[in-house]
Order: structure tokens, then sequence, then C-alpha cells
């Protein structure tokens, strides 16, 4: 099992550390500049200036704002399991629905066992004489352990019976390029690396997980960082730059998030895939309920458990897209960049933006937030005060 | 873990609605339970400020320091209790005399000067003077037939506030 003691290194999968919440790049930049119109999802915002010209003592806005965030608010649904959609229960459909569990359970899951247990072996009496005996010839021996990382992730999603369509031209490689793509559980990364084998940024797990990636991935040139750990960051971000100068290297895959949402949303976009001077190619990726929820809530379960629901439910459906690739414009901020790979990608995959920082999963917003809206206070009253 | 208790019976609803006034509907009650026990992250029945905290939304909030203190550990009945003031079935005297206690941090029914400046110095922090602070303050109550020496009570929030379009209403989403 992958179940980690300690909650924070399970809790999310691959991502970008590259700079942790430094939320005050994002301040000056647009995301964060209409404060009172974009933090909350829903209406019903009272403009400040009007009220506080009115008066100073009428504080309404700002309790308004407060419990609005107390009823409902956008970033804890970000992280929100939504639960299945509830059916028509009655007594012909329950025998039905019985025989799904058995099939489901019975059949089905067993099957897929068979199935990825046969791609284990496989992929292992392969890739092992591959890794240790194709020393010499590192060309071949690239070609082949790429090809078989995606033959084990095919495996993998055979073992859903994922059923994905790709959608646009396939990822080449070349240099100076970097793909990025919204993030909802960590077979997003498997989705992908069945048609490509991309080299991932991720955050390095313990367990199991650990292994297959400090063994195997390794080879594909994936890149680990622990997010608790300040000078891997540094490193990452060397090796990165390195990555993506090399022709022959797989193209690079990031998660700009950080962190999994739940395919209904789409928090922040971290810079650091924006400022490396390559083209960013988005892809957008997009769960189809119907059957099972993708999203990997990873405070609730551990990676294991969310494989074992995937294998017992019917299918994963969902879509991919690879869409046109993006450079930086001129005059153009990386955060600005990211922000406009964003809306693609949530366009696409028709997913809402918030903006909020991933990272607030595990820690408090930084004071500039609320300094923020001090000061648009503060300036309303100075202009009261100039009035008179 | 998690959805385990998420169903009130109806007599759970009618005793909150009791307790609440009326202010929610049954649907709004049954809503806010939900959310209650997503926010009460470690299921102990009541809601501590850590647990508002993580919250982003409201801890950038710059008057949710002081909201705490109304906050901290609410049991559900008190949470609803809390939020009735922001339905739109509560009456305005309800809602002044909500911003009233917000403002009295004694708790003594009496608002002073300096309760006052500690507020819209939640509100404005270090982007104004104190002086301009008190200056702005002072001009305010001035407008308003009052001086810096005066203690304000409830009926004298009534009469500043007391306009009908003041609004603070949080619609509870039902599905």
């Amino acid at each position: 099992m992958a179940n980690a003691p300690d909650n924070k290194l399970t809790s999310s999968s691959s991502e970008l550390d590259l700079d942790r919440p430094n939320l005050e790049d994002y301040l000056p930049s647009g995301s964060m500049q209409e404060p009172r119109g974009k933090l909350r999802l829903d209406s019903g915002l009272v403009d400040w200036w009007t009220v506080c010209r009115r008066d100073l003592l009428d504080i309404s806005p700002t309790l308004t704002e407060a419990a609005g965030a107390i009823v409902d608010d956008s970033f804890t649904r970000c992280f929100k399991s939504n639960p299945p959609e509830p059916w028509n229960w009655n007594v012909y459909l329950f025998p039905l629905w019985c025989l799904g569990v058995v099939i489901r359970y019975g059949i089905l899951f067993p099957t897929r066992v068979l199935v990825l247990t046969l791609g284990w072996i496989i992929f292992l009496s392969s890739f092992i004489p591959v890794h240790f005996l194709l020393k010499g010839n590192d060309k071949l021996r690239k070609k082949l352990e790429r090809c078989l990382v995606e033959l084990i992730c095919s495996f993998f999603v055979a073992s859903w019976t994922g059923v994905v369509k790709y959608h646009g031209p396939r990822p080449s490689r070349r240099p100076k390029q970097v793909f990025v793509a919204n993030h909802t559980s960590m077979i997003d990364f498997i989705v992908l690396e069945q048609m490509t084998a991309f080299a991932v940024i991720m955050q390095k797990h313990p367990g199991w997980v650990g292994l297959l990636q400090s063994t195997i991935l390794e080879s594909v040139g994936c890149i680990w960082f622990n997010r608790t750990e300040a000078k891997d960051r540094e490193i990452v971000a060397r090796k990165l730059r390195d990555h993506v100068q090399g022709a022959d290297n797989n193209p690079l895959l990031i998660f700009p998030e950080g962190t999994c949402v739940n395919n209904h949303y789409t928090v922040m976009f971290k810079k650091g895939a924006f400022e490396l001077g390559c083209t960013v190619c988005p892809i957008a990726i997009k769960y189809n309920k119907i059957f099972v929820d993708a999203f990997w809530n990873s405070k609730k379960q551990s990676f294991t458990m969310h494989l074992l629901q995937l294998m017992t439910s019917w299918a994963v459906v969902c879509d991919v897209w690879y869409l046109e690739p993006q450079t930086l414009k001129p005059g153009e901020t990386p955060i600005e960049f990211a922000e406009r790979v964003r809306d693609i990608i949530s366009l696409r995959a028709g997913l809402k933006k918030v903006p909020w920082d991933g990272y607030l999963k595990y820690s408090r917003p930084s004071p500039k937030h609320r300094e923020q809206k001090q000061q648009i206070f503060a300036d309303s009253v100075l202009r009261r005060l100039e009035e008179k | 873990m998690g959805t385990t208790s998420s169903t009130l019976t109806q007599y759970d609803i009618e005793e909150v609605q009791e307790h609440c006034n009326h202010t929610f509907s049954q649907q709004e009650i049954a809503s806010l339970y939900q959310r209650f026990c997503q926010l009460d992250r470690n299921g102990g029945g009541f809601i501590a400020a850590d647990e508002f905290l993580s919250v982003p939304e409201f801890a950038v909030n710059p008057l949710s320091q002081r909201l705490l203190r109304m906050l901290d550990g609410l049991n559900f009945k008190e949470f609803v209790a809390f939020l009735s003031t922001f339905s739109s079935r509560a009456t305005l005297q309800q809602k002044i005399e909500f911003i009233f206690k917000v403002y009295d941090s004694s708790g003594n029914g009496k608002v002073t000067f300096d309760d006052m400046l500690n507020v819209l110095r939640d509100l404005t922090g270090q982007f104004i003077s104190e002086q301009q602070r008190e200056e702005v303050l002072t001009q305010v109550l001035e407008e308003a037939g009052y001086n810096k020496k005066s203690l304000l009570v409830l009926s004298d929030f009534v009469k500043i506030l007391g306009n009908p379009d003041l609004k603070m209403e949080v619609e509870v989403p039902v599905d």
C-alpha cells in the first residue's frame, strides 16, 4: 500500500515546485487584480467604493463576503469529490444493479488484475535485460525503454478499460518545447504516457509508486523533487533547463497546477513551466464521470485505493486534446503567459477558473491577499478625506 | 469518513429552524449541514478557528480575526444562528444588531470611538496613517451628529445604518 504516514507526501502527485506560493508575483499581473469580482464564484457582491462613500461604519460588504465564504467557497469546491449521480432506484433496476456489481467485482476485476499482472510480467522480463544488457548502446536502449514504458501504461489503461479519445496531432520529440496539462489524478500521467513517452516533473512519492519512479520512470527522463526540501527546487530548475535543450530527450510534461483538482475547476498555474523560454503545448484532459470519478482525492484515499476504485468500475472515459502550441508574446510576463494557457485549457476542457494557488491545501494564504483588500478600502477612505 | 452522518431527520431540522427563527428553509438547513460537516474536518461536531481559516476566501477577509471571536468552536445550531443574519428573511434590525456586535468587542452594549477605530484599522491596515483614520472617523461621526466622546448604543447604529438598501445577504446554495 502506498499509504504513507506523512499525509503531505502522499497528498499530491506530479507537480512543479519551482515557485512556491509566491503569490506576490501574481498580484500585480491581473489574476488578482479584480479581487471583488473574481474571488467569489457567485455574484451578490456590493461595490465597496459606493458603500464606503455612503457610510464608513457600514461594514456589511466585508461581513457578507466573510459569510459567503463560510457558506460556500470556490477553493474547497476545487477539491471536492463529486458524489455519484443518484439514479432511479426501484425494484426492477435493483437486480440489474446487483448483476452489475457481480460482473464488475467478480468478472471484470479479476480479469483486469490478470491483464495488469501479465503486463508487468512482459514489461519486467524485457525491461530488465534491456536496461542492463544494452549499456553500451545508449540510443537503442533509450528507444526500447521508451516503447516499454508506453506499453506498461497501455496495460494500466486497459486495466480500467480506459476509453480515451485523443484529439489533435500527437506530440513529437524536439528541443525547446514543454507540454502542460490540467491535473486530476496520477492517471493523467498514465493516459498521456501510453501515447507518448513523456518525461514528467513529479513529487517524489513513498511506497511502491516511489519505487517505480526511481527505477523505471527515471529511464524516460522523469525528474523528481521533494516539496518539503527547498534545495530540491534549484536542482529541479537546473535539470529542467538542461532537459529541454537536449534534442533526443523525451518531451517534457508538467502539471503546472501542482496538485490534483476535481476536473471541474482549474487552480492557478505555477509559472515555472512558462519561463523556460520554450514553446508551450497545452494539453486539456476532461474525464467523463458517467462511470467513475477520476479525481484522486489524495487526502482521503491512497493511490492504491484510487486504482482499485477505477479497476472495479465499468470504464474510465476521457478526452485528451493536444492544443495549439503557444509562445510567449512580446511584452508578456511568464505569469500572463501562464494565465493565457490556462484560459485555453479551461475553455477546451470546460473547466472553471479560480484564482487560488493549489498549495493553499497545505498552507495559509499570504497576507498580501488581505493587504490588497485593505488597500482598496484605504484608498476609498483617503479619497473621502480629500473630498472634504 | 465524510458523508456518514449527512442526514438530518425532519425533527432535527425543525429544531434548528426554531433556533434560527425560521430564517432558513428546511432545504437550506440540510445544505448548511453538509457544509458544516465539510468544514468540520476532524468530525468533532464543532468548527474550530483553524478550520474556518482553512477556507482561503475567509482567511483573507480583513475582518476574519474579529469574526473568529464569534465563530470559534460553533456547533451546528450556533453555526446556523450565526449565518441566519445573512438570510434574506432576516430583518434589517437583526442585521444591524449583528454589525453592532462586531463593533462592540467588549460586549457591554456600547461602542466607543476606539472600538470603531479598531474595526477601521482592520479594514485599512497599513495603508493609512493612524491620524488619518481618526480624522476620517471623527468626520463621519460629526456628520451623523455625534462626536469622539459619544458612546454609541444599538439605537444609534439603527439610526446611522438603518436604510433599506443595506444589503447583507448570502444565498445558501440548494441543489
